[in-house]
């Protein structure tokens, strides 16, 4: 019993955490492609700049004494959404939009995505050091555990963890109303079908475009802060993180929001299972069975520390077999 | 006063010049014709008008106003709409979300102008809840045309609406621009299929080398030996 409690907590939720904050990302990024058609490398680091911009807050209500049933980070959400879907508006305003209307092409715009990636570690770090910081101030880390008859090992999920299952849940249902029902979210469809046809429709392109941007912030800022709850907020967050999640916009085909939630899922789960330790789950066969076979200490499909290969080579291996993507998206 | 009314229009494509000096005009209620060879700059005519590209020279009056180079969101609201030659649905949404895009400008109720559509193109009805990139091409032409009626035009632009169909579609087709015509509409159509769209139209316009060579009647147009020579086919 106690290999499957091990399993539960180490493989079905590690995969399911990670995957959502991959799969929040990959809404963004795959929003921008569709929309704005590049490659937004700086993607990553704009969810750096949103768990920034919740820890700043958080920090300066702390220090005004402000107390709260839940860590202020996480009360603070909907504002560091806010706050980060402006910067992101401005981002595009300062550094895309230009090139945009001059009529440059797609690779131009992912260099400028690269330069504003450079750009945003350089003042995160200027701002904040190096250094790693927590997010919670005067605030316990509550643990919730659940008592499993017959193994004294328990499941164990803390309390960003459940909170970033809940919030991944009302950002996917309120994407799919969004743009399955709203105004304005069919013709951010439309301009990802057609641009020139949407144009001619009378669709304010760049009404659409502000939108995208608001969306894709407004997530990344989610995913980055609920990350740092969970883990710890550093300056280079993003930098483990965005190979993955460009694998998971692959994986679930360019520029389809849906596959994007699943490409996130697919390669977060990849990734927790490929270092997951299988002799755990083997040696209780393993002794069944009278010791038929015997059970390496360990055994695993990758080692820890080459993990961020798995995206790497899901990657290659859906460019070559599929390279739509799941949700037959657009081929780079 | 004319409906539309185009004077010595220029314009092109950055540096590129197309249009050298194109006049046209339209009364309420006229379906005109735009036929000529291919690269003459027909559907940069139409471009031009809806406010797609670079005009430096002439102007575009509609209903009195002067729309020249204004925007497409602009335009709609002064009621004109256009169905461009290709690409002109949106492939993944439905077809009922095609139509509600065409109404994307309107903040009033439309839902009796989507029973009019659904009434103008029966087989649209099955299919509203099916992506427009799945039907045939003529199906695709009517989703085309239905988004385009969504504001209610006063003016609507046709680019080749009947280009690679089929010609039982292809009469189809021009009985429904008939048919949109009757409602009141003036149509402004680009056509390859010269002879049966000169036949439907009030008004002809033989576009060559950026200029209209020739303006007449559709009947007129049709009758000129000259015109048929160069232009018809014999
Ligand atoms: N987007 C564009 N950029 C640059 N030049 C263009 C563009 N579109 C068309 N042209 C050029 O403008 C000229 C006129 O093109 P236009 O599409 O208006 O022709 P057309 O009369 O509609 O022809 P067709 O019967 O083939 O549709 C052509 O020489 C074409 O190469
Ligand atoms: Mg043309």
């Amino acid at each position: 019993m106690n290999e499957l409690v091990f399993f539960i907590n180490k493989g079905i939720f590690a995969g399911a955490i990670i995957g959502s904050i991959y799969a929040l990302g990959a809404i963004g990024v795959t929003l921008i492609f569709g929309i704005l058609r590049f490659a937004h490398f700086a993607h990553g680091d704009m969810m750096t700049l949103g768990a920034f911009v919740a820890y700043a807050m958080a920090a300066a209500l702390a220090a005004a004494g402000v107390t709260a049933p839940l860590p202020l980070a996480m009360m603070m959400l909907p504002v560091v959404m806010l706050v980060t879907a402006g910067m992101a508006i401005g981002i595009d305003r300062a550094f895309y939009r230009p090139l945009r209307n001059a009529g440059a092409r797609g690779i131009v715009l992912v260099m400028a995505s690269i330069g504003v990636t450079l750009m945003l570690q350089g003042v995160i770090r200027l701002f904040a050091g190096p250094s790693s910081r927590e997010m919670y101030f005067n605030e316990r880390k509550d643990i919730f555990r659940i008592e499993v008859p017959g193994a004294n090992q328990m499941i164990t999920l803390t309390e960003p963890q459940i909170a970033l299952f809940i919030v991944t849940a009302i950002a996917v249902v309120a994407l799919h109303y969004f743009l399955s029902r709203s105004r304005l979210g069919k013709a951010m469809r439309a301009v990802s079908d057609n641009p020139s046809l949407a144009q001619v429709t009378g669709i304010s392109i760049e009404t659409v475009v502000r939108t995208t941007w608001i969306i894709g912030g407004g997530l990344a800022a989610l995913a980055g802060t609920m990350l740092a709850l969970d883990v710890s907020l550093k300056p280079d967050l993003s930098f483990n993180i965005l190979l993955p999640i460009f694998a998971a916009t692959i994986v679930g085909g360019i520029g389809q929001p849906y596959g994007a939630i699943a490409g996130g899922f697919v390669v977060g789960y990849a990734e927790t299972l490929a270092v997951f330790n299988w002799s755990v789950l083997l040696r209780p066969i393993a002794r069944m069975t009278d010791g038929a076979f015997e059970v390496p200490p360990s055994l695993a499909f990758v080692p820890t520390e080459y993990k961020l290969m798995v995206p790497f080579v899901l990657l290659i291996i859906i460019l070559i077999y599929r390279p739509t993507g799941i949700f037959k998206g657009r081929v780079l | 006063m004319s409906l539309l009314e185009i004077r010595d229009l220029h314009a092109g494509y950055g540096q590129m010049m197309i249009l050298k000096g194109v006049n046209l005009t339209l009364e309420e209620g006229e379906i005109g014709v735009i036929v000529g060879p291919n690269g003459a700059g027909k559907s940069t005519t139409l471009k031009a008008i809806f406010g797609m590209l670079n005009i430096t020279a002439g102007s575009i009056h509609f209903d009195g106003r002067d729309i020249t180079g204004m925007s497409p969101e602009k335009l709609a609201a002064h009621r004109i709409a256009m169905v461009p030659q290709e690409d002109n649905v949106f492939p993944t949404l439905t077809v009922h979300e095609n139509l509600e895009m065409g109404a994307y400008t309107r903040r009033d109720d439309f839902s009796h102008v989507l029973d009019e559509i659904y009434a103008l193109f029966p087989p649209l009805k099955d299919k509203r809840r099916q992506p427009a990139g799945e039907l045939s091409g003529g199906q695709r032409q009517m989703v085309a045309f239905g988004r385009a009626l969504m504001i209610e035009p006063k003016m609507i632009l046709l680019d080749e609406p009947t280009a690679g169909l089929s010609p039982m579609y292809m009469s189809e087709i021009f009985d429904r621009v008939i048919a949109i015509n009757k409602t009141g509409v003036t149509v402004a159509m680009v056509e390859q299929n010269a002879k049966q769209a000169l036949a439907i139209a009030h008004k002809g316009f033989v576009l060559a080398n950026g200029h209209n060579s020739y303006t007449d009647t559709g009947r007129a147009l049709l009758d000129n030996p000259e015109v048929a020579k160069s232009f018809l086919g014999g």
